[in-house]
């Protein structure tokens, strides 16, 4: 009982924090960071669906990413969509070249599906550097209108810090319905023992496909959002560095648990440029990386399974 | 009730079975001995459609069930309960049993769930823990109790008595007896022989593929060879 009154009244102070936020933290800097910390949370939950959930390493998430950006993108400059129309076609079409992959990797699991996911982003990059009359190349799109709902249009920072928040906590609530349905039951049996899985009649292929469409889908929204936001969108979105963030996000929030790619999102957004701040531009990186190796190596399950298996020792 | 009409099956290039027959009847306990590599497990896989046959007819209650997919066979009555890592650790109690009902919907898995805690009440006890933290004897009664949960007609045991500590062993045992004992047929795997002669009616032995013997379990208790290769003399 008295468990449930402290969580509830966590959650509510959490909630009460995250939307007055603009409020006492008014520097359009520290709102940056927090809107990209939002759209990283968006892409670790993703990410941590098929890492966390159904065991599979997507090391091509920047591509979804990089799809649903350049989709967004380029049916706001060229078909003059609205906005959301853009973001509904970014997740389509990142879910639906996600149900390709699934198709094309999911015959064969393990090494394969990674090596499909990091070819298939290398191919997603080269096409948007080389295919100009689309892409305008390695130049980008610049000129993306803000993000307009219902006559709403999110110019300010602090207007886009709602907008994320929003998806982010849609994003969340998508997961957290998911993973505690029947099928996020099925992810977890497929992940800890994929044969005993085919044993009680689990269709393996048709889950882990469908766990890589909702994950490539969830991404594509992402990427919508950082259209929008940053109004501008160049080949860099399908950088590698991106995928290996997620990933990092997501292993040292915790994975397989809904609230750790968050977590992850967060601190792994903001430590680079606490970093940059309080130090040189020689000490960052290093700096990163040795905090990177400590979390790791002390909490090698990740931030929220050490919190968690802490509170309940207490 | 269930008929394999020299059936094949293998991995590859490596042939597992060699043209197995072999019949279950309703009711019975019938068990499958023999050395590893015979194709014990391979037999249970082909029956439960986890690998498929190459040639020959598998016939369940009077239908082909050969080239039905996994989750088809289970629907049609027929649980596995495969060897090895037999739940998933991080699914709680509660979760495993709920994943035996897979192929089913509808009001009645909550009653049949109530039934599989009546018979363990251990498990209804820790219906909330991961099912990794239980003992071995615990795991093998959550296995059963997930196998239970599609309401087979006959279950596919591939050793339930490996790695488990001697009283496990006799209450896994026991619970077999007892499954069978209220109509469910049994097809079991078990490498320990006599223990699964003394409650079998009737066995099989495989040797590399191929069924060499078969019997009432009673006589082959006493048969020179069965003796001499897997009772120990």
């Amino acid at each position: 009982m008295q468990h449930g009154v402290a969580r509830r009244s966590a959650i509510v102070l959490l909630a009460g924090l995250l939307l007055t936020t603009p409020f006492w933290l008014p520097n359009p800097y520290h709102l940056h960071i927090l809107i990209m910390a939002g759209i990283f949370s968006i892409l670790a939950l993703s990410l941590n669906l098929l890492l966390g959930y159904t065991g599979l390493l997507s090391l091509g998430h920047a591509a979804f990413f990089g799809i649903g950006a350049y989709t967004s993108a380029l049916l706001a400059l060229k078909a003059e969509w609205p906005f959301v129309a853009g973001f509904v076609a970014a997740v389509m079409l990142a879910g639906g070249s996600g149900y390709a992959i699934g198709r094309l990797a999911l015959r064969l699991r393990g090494a394969y599906f990674v090596l499909v996911t990091i070819s298939f982003a290398g191919v997603a990059s080269l096409v948007s550097v080389n295919w100009m009359e689309l892409t305008n190349g390695p130049l980008g799109l610049p000129g993306i209108p803000a993000a307009e709902v219902a006559g709403f249009v999110f110019r300010t920072k602090r207007a886009v810090y709602y907008l994320v928040l929003a998806v982010a906590g849609l994003a969340y609530l998508v997961c957290r319905r998911l993973v505690r349905s029947r099928m996020g039951r099925a992810f977890v049996a497929l992940r800890e023992n994929e044969a005993l899985a085919a044993s009680v009649g689990v269709d393996g292929a048709r889950h882990l496909g469908l766990a890589t469409v909702i994950s490539a889908g969830m991404a594509g929204g992402a990427g919508s959002l950082y259209a929008h936001y940053t109004r501008f969108v160049s080949p860099e979105v399908f950088l590698f560095s991106y995928t290996v963030t997620m990933v990092i996000m997501v292993v040292a929030g915790g994975k397989g648990t809904l609230a750790g790619p968050i977590v992850g999102a967060v601190i792994f957004t903001i430590l680079p440029e606490a970093l940059r701040e309080a130090t040189s531009w020689q000490w960052q990186m290093l700096l990163y990386g040795v905090l990177l190796i400590l979390t790791l190596l002390f909490l090698p399950r990740g931030i929220v399974p050490a919190l968690t298996a802490w509170r309940d020792r207490r | 009730m269930l008929t394999l009409e020299s059936v094949s099956a293998g991995y590859g290039r490596v042939e597992a079975l060699r043209g197995v027959s072999l019949g279950v009847r309703r009711g019975e306990l019938v068990c499958l001995l023999g050395a590893n590599g015979a194709g014990k497990t391979t037999t249970l896989k082909t029956i439960s459609g986890l690998v498929q046959a190459r040639s020959g007819r598998i016939v369940f209650d009077g239908e082909e069930i050969h080239g039905l997919d996994a989750p088809e066979i289970v629907r049609r009555g027929i649980a596995h309960c495969p060897e090895g890592r037999r739940v998933f650790p991080f699914l709680t109690v509660e979760e495993n049993l709920r994943i035996g009902a897979w192929t089913r919907r509808g009001a009645e898995i909550a009653a049949d769930m109530d039934r599989v805690y009546a018979s363990f009440p251990i498990l209804s006890e820790r219906r909330r823990q991961p099912a990794g933290t239980l003992s071995g004897g615990e795991q093998q009664m959550l296995a059963i109790g997930r196998a239970l949960m599609s309401r087979p007609r006959l279950i596919l045991f591939d050793e339930p008595s490996l790695g488990l500590a001697p009283t496990a062993v006799e209450i896994t045992f026991g619970i077999i007896k007892e499954i069978r004992e209220t109509g469910t047929t049994v097809l079991m795997v078990e490498q320990n022989a006599y223990g699964a002669l003394r409650m079998a009616d009737r066995a099989y032995v495989m040797e590399a593929g191929r069924i060499t013997l078969d019997g009432a379990a009673r006589d082959l208790l006493h048969d020179a060879h069965v003796k001499q290769a897997y009772l120990g003399g």
